[in-house]
């Protein structure tokens, strides 16, 4: 039975439709991934699965219940991970964690022991004592997440989990969560970033415009709405645009980016060759793999972050 | 050679009954952020009691001692500082409520974000606003305490009763309090609106609460202030328990009936402000 189940979820702000009426559902242990631009309504839905946002219309289940007629119920069972942190600056990263646990009612003598358990796995021991507004953007998301599993949530929600943190504090994020993964817990990641859904999603939807405009793993998104490889050149942004029709044709798809242009081909060394063979010099070039990333561009028409 | 071994930090899972725990919170939820609320004003402690003790020395000395030193006439019946001493209690106190209020409860939304916190647990946000009155009121019934027991140093009391003042001063703090914590709750910018909320709502209050001299002194046509602040009806209990101000009986249930009123009328507008900031 899937731990969350949404039906036609929609949420309207006055004329604005936030979230306009997406389906779907996540197994239990699953890793599942909203991904869409800023504004693409993920963050509101992640507030309707807690019960903190209304919907207008449509059904949700989280675990069996309505989150809107059973809250208190339904947060019991969930870790939640917001966007913006909202730990007390002025207490201790250990006290954060007691007293946050203390909102769930649960006993003293438990939360001794998972406090010093969670900041042993958020890698914070030696901070223990220190004070919030001490601790770097890095850690304190570690707390943070420590914090939402205070109650040995059944499902995790991370709304956002690695934005603005550098790329080595990223890595350090990932593997907790991965470890959390393995441990059965469910994931719900909201992001931005393709690598990042690439590396903890099993499973994603890609939101726009507050709809869902495609479903799948990873793998099988690139392979449905991508080639295998892509080759990335770039002419100068004055002659980008001119070289599109002499490159037309090679590819089989092209899109072309104010700075660069992206050639979707099943082999890219060969067509990179090809390029040059015909004397079209680029500036720079390189090959890849597809990404998430093309998935979207190749969605939307547009690229993930502006 | 030794081997490394990497040591796997893993979260343990105890099997905790989510259900029980979410029964738990819906009962006692408004006490365990009560507690929070406490734990919270831990860092300020000491200043917090630095001025605690330091306002009344400052006001009885001033008020008490100066002025009183040349107003030679009894006021009410009794010494002028007998007379101004359970006021100063009370516009201290309910001063000190009204200002917990204001900033601290905006900023729990937009600054410190204690409340969306708490919002992500089972935690409701009635519960929330519940747990700030609690966790107030006591704060403002020690303040008050201390209150009256650097009075006794002063000879403010003329005898036991007047450590009923302790109590009344509380709740006439907490009817400042609630209607004013369920308003900040409503603002989504800080601009001018604390100004505005001091100035001419908290510092009226206090003027023609009849702290320095009876109301009934001021023109009638005035004296509507006074019965509108909380501080007003506080003042006049805690006279009739400091030194036997006369009130007639009716009146007596006016100023009780007008501080529940506002405190229960505060926390249900509470109750809906903090749940459509938090709900939407």
């Amino acid at each position: 039975m899937p731990v969350i189940q949404a039906q036609n979820l929609t949420k309207k702000f006055g004329d604005f439709t936030a979230v306009d009426g997406i389906s779907f559902e996540v197994a239990p242990g699953e890793s599942f991934g909203l991904l869409g631009p800023n504004g693409a309504g993920k963050s509101t839905t992640m507030r309707m699965i807690g019960g903190t946002s209304l919907r207008t219309s449509g059904s949700l289940t989280v675990l069996g219940l309505d989150p809107e007629e059973r809250g208190p119920e339904v947060r019991a069972s969930l870790g939640v991970v917001p966007q913006q942190d909202s730990l007390d600056e002025e207490l201790r990263a250990r006290d954060n964690l007691i007293v946050y646990g203390r909102y769930f009612g649960l006993p003293r003598a438990y939360l001794e022991t998972k406090a010093d358990e969670l900041l042993e796995f958020a890698q914070l021991t030696e901070k223990a004592k220190a004070k919030v507004n001490a601790l770097s953007g890095g850690m304190k998301r570690r707390l943070t997440i420590a914090r939402g599993l205070v109650n040995e949530p059944r499902i995790l929600l991370l709304d956002e989990p690695t934005t603005g943190l550098d790329p080595q504090a990223r890595h350090i994020l990932w593997d907790r969560l991965f470890r959390l993964k393995e441990q059965g817990v469910t994931l719900v990641i909201t992001t931005h970033f393709m690598d990042e859904a690439e590396q903890l999603c099993d499973r994603l939807v890609v939101i726009d415009h507050g709809k869902i405009v495609a479903e799948g793993s990873p793998q099988a998104l690139i392979r449905e709405y991508s080639t295998r490889e892509v080759v990335e050149v770039r002419f100068g942004s004055a002659r980008n645009a001119a070289m599109e029709a002499e490159l037309r044709g090679m590819a089989e798809r092209i899109e072309v980016l104010p700075d660069r242009i992206l050639l979707y081909a099943r082999d890219g060394e060969g067509l990179l060759e090809q390029i040059s063979r015909r004397g079209l010099n680029p500036l720079t070039s390189l090959v890849r793999r597809s990404s998430l990333e093309d998935v979207f561009l190749r969605l939307t028409g547009r690229s993930l972050i502006d | 050679m030794t081997d490394v071994r990497h040591e796997q930090p893993v979260v343990t899972f105890t099997g905790l009954d989510h259900a029980a725990l979410a029964a738990r919170t819906r009962r006692w939820g408004w006490l365990h952020y009560a507690r929070y609320r406490q734990a919270s004003e831990g860092p300020f402690l000491v200043t917090a009691l630095m001025l605690a003790i330091g306002n009344p020395i400052l006001y009885l000395a001033a008020m008490g001692l100066g002025l009183g030193s040349i107003v030679q006439a009894d006021v009410s019946g009794v010494s002028y500082l007998h007379f101004v001493a359970p006021g100063l209690l009370v516009a201290t106190v309910a001063t000190t409520g009204a200002q917990f209020g204001t900033w601290p409860i905006f900023g729990g939304f937009k600054w410190i974000r204690n409340y969306l916190a708490a919002q992500a647990t089972p935690l409701e946000p009635g519960q929330m606003a519940q747990g700030e009155t609690l966790a107030i009121g006591v704060r403002l019934f020690v303040q008050a305490a201390i209150f009256w027991v650097i009075g006794l140093a002063f000879g403010a009391w003329p005898g036991g009763w007047s450590l009923l003042a302790i109590p009344i001063a509380t709740v006439a703090a907490l009817a400042m309090f609630t209607p004013l914590m369920a308003y900040s709750a409503t603002l989504e910018e800080e601009g001018l609106h604390f100004n505005f909320v001091q100035r001419l709502i908290i510092m009226p209050m206090f003027l023609f609460a009849g702290t320095f001299f009876p109301l009934e002194s001021m023109p009638i046509y005035l004296q509507w202030v006074g019965w509108v602040s909380p501080m007003w009806h506080g003042t006049q209990l805690a006279r009739m328990a400091s030194f036997g101000l006369a009130v007639p009986p009716w009146l007596v249930g006016v100023h009780v009936v007008f501080l529940l009123a506002c405190i229960v009328g505060g926390q249900v507008w509470a109750h809906r402000t903090f749940t459509r900031r938090l709900v939407r």
